[in-house]
């Protein structure tokens, strides 16, 4: 494993590479790595913090932890709610910002808030041939040039290795409670989400989940107390026609159920692979028949399905057409392999995709293999 | 600013081209009479002007795909065109370019309140994509305050903001997919009605590119429910520094207004001589604005008041009713309309921290007395976003080009802060030749790259955003075809 300890060492490590990489941050979202590792978690520190500004800039290789921690001390947080791949996956290490990045990691307030790339403000990367680049800037809006701060986010380490990241942050709500409906079918459950969803109550998390003896319906709103409260009465009043509504007060404790639903804590010790469906949220019912899971749990109200499905199943051909993608989470290598992690791209997309990577690593040494299809690894 | 010299091969040709652009467009979608193209000679920019060589306005996808195929095999550079309310000069065309306009494609192909989106053609306005949902009570959040004119093919090509971008983002954030149409004529659907993208983010440098890498003709954009209510706070200070650290100790609070907008005493007087919004003669103003039901609004304000008052504020006025929040409003939408009332006006977008907001007024004051020239500050506070407006006049010699010199001296403090160029306008042929300020020739390669991959040829939009000394070896490629 290399660890370079700073942007420069990492940028002559690359320039002068003969062979791939597996590009890493703490190794914890599960990517199967049989090369050798350049890890980015030498890169580490909190160079520019300001609460005022909402803004803060770390070097890649800084633990997810500590950048939430620093934020923490300023009631502040990463709005968009990565989610910790551990439980899921067995995986140990330490997750990095830079991996949050790289893998485009939301959790439920996605659905709200946004996406881990929605709050990216700006890059440094080291591109396929050694050179430092640098995108975006620290400040809210920046449409100067190409945004290739959005193109990194999501990249999975394929056109570079990121190196610092600067992120904008929000302020940590007062509090939070939630709402549950119980007896809910999948379409149901889904139409009283887009319910909730589509009201002015700026409801921050809306999830189907595994619970009590079937699936259960969770609302999330967050705030000041006096307005979460009046926010959950009037969604209760809203979503009382879909069935008997529970309201979960206590912040603990509905802290914890969303941390759950995050970390997707029903799948965890289970055994068989694990699918993440980004759908359409009306199309996620019939789609979750379909494919048959052993389990399924939705958040973003409908929009994001994880299934649990018996190892090696090809989900994609059982979920048939759909619009939107399945990436496969946890599965063995022979499956990962067979199947692939990405779902496959129409062929001009995939062409257009191919041809950045071509560009931004020409000798193919990020990830090879990891995002395009296997041949072209 | 310097344009790229018409390529005499394509102008010779010109009547080849039109004549293969009829074939597959109707008769009046192919505007070439030289009264009728100078239509399109510019677009909000108007210092800048030049007809195009041909103008087309298309009413479908596949309109799109065969002018963009034609185009590609004659290697015209084709200039993509929303409004033409770009401040950058995005859309000006060159001599030898066709003018590709959505105009004609104004339709919504698809509402879906179930999942919030609505699916529209580029070439329908902004304010009318909210237009076609606001009976359900929903909206789209991004608005520029061009949203009566501007299209949403124009907001994606320079990922446009508003007001409220510090609580709804701005188009890169409400964008969920597009269909778009590359140079040589490939349809390529990116995105849709699910949140996260598939492979690598294609969408998130499609939006923001100024028309370089396709034309997008059909977008998926994502739609809210609208709030409770809304409701704003004016409040008075005697100097700038006191106003910033007042914007920051709101921020810091944790509650997020939807938008702190600011004035500056250059732009109060102004605005308060032509449109007579009863605003308090000081050094800085700020107008901050919360949503929700009216006990929320009422707790907000209260917590943003307690807040301004710590730092003495001259004057600090809530909105009772809609008409007063009307009238606290009309200042600040008039404020544009107030300085232009006084004399011509360049409009800037840089963004700096907010933090650096005193320096960066303090400096622009300094500079104002160097270079003679009077600048009123509106400013997107919460954000950063900068609209400093200078003053001069189009009819002294020498003006506009002073008026020029001082607004790139302010752009460079811009990036010397911390900041950027353009916040919200794009860069196009205004900031082109400032982008060595703010990056490294290689950080531009690695830009370019992306254009190299969607458009080879450099056809769409080739004398934009990057500075033509950068570009001159891709841009004079041989022509495709003869």
């Amino acid at each position: 494993m290399i660890i370079p300890e700073d942007e420069a060492e990492l940028a002559d490590v690359v320039a002068g590479a003969d062979a791939p990489f597996a590009v890493r941050g703490g190794s914890t979202r599960g990517v199967p790595t049989h090369d050798r590792i350049l890890s980015a978690s030498g890169l580490r520190g909190i160079s520019l913090y300001e609460p005022g500004a909402l803004t803060i800039v770390v070097g890649a290789g800084t633990p997810a932890a500590e950048v939430e921690e620093a934020l923490a001390g300023e009631n502040q947080r990463l709005a968009f709610e990565p989610m910790d791949h551990r439980g899921l996956l067995g995986s140990t290490g330490e997750p990095t910002i830079g991996g949050v990045i790289a893998a485009n990691v939301s959790g439920p307030r996605r659905v709200q808030a946004g996406a881990a790339r929605d709050f990216l403000l700006g890059v440094r990367f080291v591109d396929g041939m050694g050179r430092v680049i640098r995108n975006g800037g620290r400040v809210m809006k920046n449409v100067t040039g190409y945004d290739l701060a959005r193109l990194m986010a999501g990249s999975w380490g394929t056109l570079g290795v990121l190196t610092e990241v600067s992120l904008k942050v929000l302020p940590r709500a007062e509090t939070q409670a939630s709402l549950r409906i119980h007896g809910l079918d999948a379409a149901r459950a889904v139409r009283a989400m887009a319910a909730a969803l589509g009201s002015p109550f700026e409801v921050t998390g809306a999830a189907y989940a595994p619970g009590g003896d079937g699936h259960e319906v969770l609302i999330r709103v967050e705030g000041f107390a006096d307005s979460v409260r009046y926010r959950l009465g009037r969604l209760a009043d809203a979503l009382g026609r879909f069935g008997e509504v529970e309201l979960i007060a206590e912040e603990d404790i509905s802290a914890r159920i969303w941390r759950q639903l995050r970390d997707v804590a029903p799948f965890h010790g289970r055994p068989g692979d694990v699918w993440r469906l980004s759908v359409k949220p009306s199309e996620a019912p019939g789609l979750a028949a379909r494919i048959g899971a052993d389990e399924v749990l939705f958040d973003w109200g409908g929009g994001l399905i994880w299934a649990l499905v018996p190892p090696g199943t090809d989900l994609r051909a059982r979920a048939g057409r759909f619009d939107g993608h399945a990436t496969l989470i946890r599965a063995d290598d022979e499956t990962r392999t067979r199947l692939g992690m990405f779902h496959p791209e129409p062929a001009p997309v995939a062409e257009l995709s191919r041809g950045l990577r071509e560009r931004f690593d020409p000798r193919g040494i990020f990830n090879p293999g990891l995002m395009g299809s296997p041949a072209e690894g | 600013m310097q344009m790229p010299q018409p390529d005499p091969r394509i102008l010779a040709r010109k009547e080849r081209i039109a004549e293969r652009l009829r074939a597959v467009l109707p008769a009046d979608a192919v505007i070439e009479d030289e009264a009728e193209t100078r239509a399109y000679e510019c677009d909000a920019l108007t210092a800048y002007r030049c007809p195009p060589l041909l103008a087309v306005l298309p009413a479908s996808t596949q309109e799109v795909s065969d002018i963009l195929r034609i185009c590609h095999e004659e290697g015209v550079p084709v200039v993509p065109r929303g409004s033409g309310t770009s401040l950058a000069g995005g859309a000006l065309p060159t001599a030898d370019s066709v003018i590709l306009g959505v105009a004609r494609m104004n339709e919504v192909l698809e509402v879906d309140y179930d999942n919030r989106f609505i699916r529209v053609q580029s070439g329908r306005t902004n304010l009318s994509v909210t237009g076609a949902v606001e009976e359900e009570g929903f909206f789209y959040a991004p608005d520029p305050s061009s949203q009566l004119a501007c299209a949403i093919a124009g907001n994606i090509a320079m990922n446009s903001g508003g007001a409220h971008c510090l609580k709804y983002g701005v188009t890169t954030n409400n964008l969920l997919g597009v269909t778009m149409v590359l140079m040589d004529g490939t349809v390529v659907e990116i995105g849709g009605a699910h949140m996260d993208a598939g492979g690598l983010d294609l969408l998130g440098v499609i939006c923001g590119s100024e028309g370089q890498l396709g034309v997008v003709t059909e977008a998926t954009l994502r739609i809210l429910h609208k709030p409770e209510g809304a409701r704003p706070v004016l409040i008075g200070f005697d100097s700038n520094e006191v106003a910033g650290a007042c914007v920051s100790d709101i921020i810091r609070a944790g509650v997020l207004p939807v938008a702190i907008e600011f004035m500056d005493r250059p732009c109060i007087e102004a605005t308060e001589a032509f449109a007579h919004a009863g605003y308090p003669m000081c050094e800085a103003l700020l107008i901050v604005e919360v949503e929700g039901s009216p006990e929320e609004i009422d707790f907000q304000l209260g917590r943003i008041k307690d807040i301004a008052r710590r730092h003495d504020p001259v004057e600090l006025r809530e909105a009772r009713d809609e008409e007063e929040a009307a009238r606290i409003w009309l200042g600040r939408k008039s404020a544009f309309g107030a300085m232009g009332q006084i004399n011509d006006y360049m409009c800037l977008d840089g963004t700096i921290p907010v933090s650096e907001l005193p320096y960066v007024l303090r400096r622009i004051g300094e500079m104002s007395k160097h270079y003679g020239l009077a600048v009123g500050n509106v400013f997107h506070a919460g954000d950063g976003n900068m609209h400093p407006l200078i003053l001069f006049d189009a009819n002294k010699p020498g003006d506009l080009e002073t008026c020029e010199e001082f607004g790139a001296e302010i752009l460079k403090l811009c990036v010397e802060v911390g900041g950027c160029l353009t916040g919200e306008h794009g860069v196009g042929v205004e900031k082109r030749d400032l982008m060595l300020h703010q990056y490294s020739r290689e950080d531009l390669e690695a830009q370019m790259a992306v254009k190299d991959v969607f458009d080879p040829g450099w056809l769409l939009n080739p004398a934009k955003v990057f500075p033509l000394s950068v570009t001159e070896g891709r841009r004079s490629a041989p022509v495709a075809a003869e």
